[in-house]
């Protein structure tokens, strides 16, 4: 199963080198990593969506915490959600079949980023669901690059998932 | 006050009350050595290689429960001291590490002697620091002494750039942490200690199963205590041994891969484990999926991470295992008849540990090493004889078995002697090793001379690596590939370095070797020419049950 889990970190050099090191060294699969300041600069947030049953998660969650510039984990899947990633996808584009791809773009609530002679670029943000909709349907284009952000989550509501003290 | 990092450095260790240090100079740290030249306050110590300079902090921290400090130069300096460091993470050990590193301006040009120490060792370290800035030093030295000591130990690395060391800073030693990411549990939740109180009362046939964490924790009086309230027979891990002494009716011994036979039956049969400070690893349990198979588990230890990491658990208990204990105990009452016990005690006469005396064996010999000095600190390096060590020495004191058990580290009992003995200079310290394990560090002879640390080093020389040989034998045909070792005259060796020799090669000579040993006033080296074709029995063969159990009559002549 998939899990993603939300991880406040002390903001220091070599935070992100100690994580993505723990997944590989200890056998976890990371699908995707992000990470960015919160409104805390000392403070970073890095969501990880992992896959594997409970108790390898559990593990996960626990390694995590055993290092000492991780502040909190949290499994945002045990409850209500949002995550989002941006996706930029290059596709073959020429004057035949622009408007259509336009029109498909506009559907998915996408943008046009860059249009050239032969290519465009799309901007899309969704859940994996509606970004993985969109590739499918641009792939009859044909699909020169795409570059993903990596999935990016908060927990629904007013609950926060904050540094005890700062 | 402004002082220099180098002198900072030296401050720091002052405040954290460091009064040893092994390590070995080099370029970028001479400043700090430079600082150790006109100070009184530590005495350093020189080691002929970082590997040993590492083991022997270790070895003082484990004889002594204090924080161990090693040093050393940038690039193969630090690099040497990564299987000690290794080491001491495994058996969760309080080592601080310093290392010199290259200027600030050079780190990640592949400068002259540069590694990046602090990349390398993030794997074997419960945390490291590079440190780029003078005016770090007193937090991160405070830091490092904290986070290595406390929660679960482990060893932690720090490492200064030449420039940092030369710097002037501001020095003001800080009082407290700031650590939000670092919070160790030492009180078990309470709840769950009723419920393991409740489970306890239940059981009809508990096993107490022991390992390093009740060492750390100082809870043998606990365990002891423990065991004799409920009568439940205790077995121990290598890192465990002591905790409860051997000759204590309720020990079993040590369990897993070469435990007693009495002691693997028992938690075979168990139908509730306790577990206290004992991480379930596989040299432990054998098989997963047999193990305990009746069982319910508790398990008391401090760190969260090893809870469920192996084994199934039952009864989950994070913290301090001295105070978990502590809080048990009043919840307990000896509910049990003496079936379980009788049971235990059957098997133990049934199978006891054993050896046929012909021809000078080791197992005698460490039986006679316990006979005549039964209070000694007893360090291993790794392979048969740390077996051995395990087995028929009869440990009586908790801090009194150094031994490498999570790494397995070759090499190592030699320079941790030399540790132990500086740390608890008034006992005798004997370092048990092979001919294969003790030559992978022997250059610490020259240390142990040098600064007339009297440690005694019995040699079971039967000229193998022998337990790599007696896998061979078991499981590769005696196909002895790459082990037969070759000859070394250590008697003339330990001359060569200033230390006293003796070879025995009959039972008879072994008592007078041992007193010889400890009435000469130097290092000693007693080379116990063994028989070479020993092997270490009961055995669990890696990957088998419990109570599947090799010995001597399974073998093929």
């Amino acid at each position: 199963m998939r899990h993603t889990l939300s991880v406040l970190v002390q903001n220091k050099p070599g935070v992100l080198a100690r994580t993505a090191s723990l997944f590989s060294r200890r056998g976890y699969n990371i699908e995707s990593l992000t990470v960015g300041v919160t409104e805390n600069e000392n403070v970073s947030r890095m969501t990880i969506v992992v896959t594997g049953d409970d108790t390898v998660v559990e593990q996960v969650t626990k390694q995590l915490n055993k290092l000492i510039e991780v502040i909190k984990v949290s499994d945002l899947t045990k409850e209500s959600y949002v995550d989002r990633e941006l996706v930029l996808i290059k596709v073959t584009a020429d004057g035949s079949n622009r408007a259509e791809i336009i029109q498909l773009v506009d559907v998915f609530r996408a943008r046009i980023v860059d249009v050239a002679t032969k290519s465009l670029i799309v901007e899309v943000t969704g859940d994996e669901g509606k970004n993985a909709a969109l590739v499918a349907m641009l792939k009859q284009f044909g699909i020169k690059e795409i570059a993903r952000t990596g999935m990016l989550a908060l927990g629904r509501g007013p609950k926060v998932i904050q540094s005890d003290k700062d | 006050m402004n002082l220099s990092g180098a002198k900072a450095v030296l401050k720091s260790l002052e405040h954290e009350h460091v009064d040893t240090i092994f390590g070995i100079p080099g370029g970028v740290i001479i400043p700090i050595y430079d600082e150790l030249y006109q100070q009184d306050a530590i005495t350093h110590y020189l080691m002929r290689h970082e590997q040993a300079a590492a083991h022997a902090a270790d070895g003082y921290a484990r004889a002594t429960g204090k924080v161990g400090v090693c040093m050393a130069t940038s690039g193969p300096g630090a690099t040497n001291l990564v299987t000690g460091i290794a080491t001491a993470y495994m058996d969760s050990v309080p080592i601080v590490a310093i290392t010199g590193q290259v200027t600030t301006d050079l780190i990640g040009n592949d400068a002259f002697q540069e590694a990046d120490i602090t990349g390398i060792t993030q794997p074997v370290t419960k945390h490291n620091y590079l440190i780029r800035d003078a005016s770090e030093i007193p937090q991160v030295i405070k830091e490092a002494f904290h986070i290595a000591s406390t929660g679960r130990p482990g060893p932690v690395l720090v490492d200064i750039p030449k420039d940092v060391q030369t710097a002037i800073t501001r020095f003001d030693y800080p009082k407290k942490v700031y650590l939000p990411g670092y919070q160790p549990t030492y009180e078990g939740h309470l709840g769950q200690i009723k419920r393991a109180a409740k489970a306890i009362l239940e059981a009809h046939r508990p096993v107490i199963y022991v390992g390093g964490g009740a060492k750390i924790s100082g809870a043998s009086e606990e365990v002891r205590a423990l065991a004799e309230a409920i009568l439940a027979p205790v077995t121990m891990t290598l890192m465990g041994m002591g905790v409860l002494p051997a000759e204590h009716p309720l020990s079993l011994g040590m369990l897993g891969m070469h435990g007693t036979r009495y002691a693997n039956y028992a938690v075979t049969e168990s139908d509730l484990i306790i577990a206290i400070g004992a991480r379930f690893d596989d040299r432990v349990t054998g098989k997963i999926a047999s193990f305990a198979p009746n069982a319910k588990i508790i398990h008391i230890d401090i760190d969260p991470a090893e809870i469920g990491k192996n084994v199934r658990v039952d009864i989950p208990i994070v913290g301090d295992v001295k105070r978990v204990l502590q809080k048990l105990m009043p919840m307990l009452k000896q509910t049990r008849t003496g079936e379980w016990m009788e049971k235990v005690e059957r098997w133990k006469r049934e199978y006891p540990l054993e050896f046929e005396e012909t021809g000078l064996k080791p197992q005698f010999v460490v039986r006679e090493i316990s006979k005549l000095c039964p209070d000694a600190v007893v360090c291993t390096e790794v392979g048969q004889h740390q077996m051995w060590a395990a087995q028929y020495f009869s440990h009586r004191h908790p801090r009194n078995f150094i031994s490498s058990g999570g790494l397995g580290t070759m090499g190592y009992g030699f320079p941790a002697s030399i540790g132990a003995k500086i740390g608890r200079p008034d006992e005798t310290v004997f370092d048990l090793a092979g001919d294969g394990s003790f030559t992978m560090n022997c250059q610490e002879l020259a240390t142990a001379v040098a600064y007339d640390v009297q440690v005694k080093v019995a040699i079971f020389n039967n000229g193998y690596l022998g337990m790599v040989r007696q896998w061979q034998e078991l499981f590769y045909d005696r196909r002895y590939s790459a082990t037969k070792l070759s000859e070394i005259n250590f008697v003339k060796l330990a001359d060569a370095f200033g230390a006293h020799g003796i070879r025995v090669d009959s039972p008879n000579e072994v008592a007078p070797a041992i007193k010889e040993a400890l009435a000469v006033p130097k290092p000693v080296i007693i080379d116990f020419r063994v028989e070479p074709e020993e092997c270490v029995w009961p055995m669990v063969p890696a990957g088998a049950a419990l109570n599947e159990i090799l010995d001597a009559k399974s073998r093929k002549v």
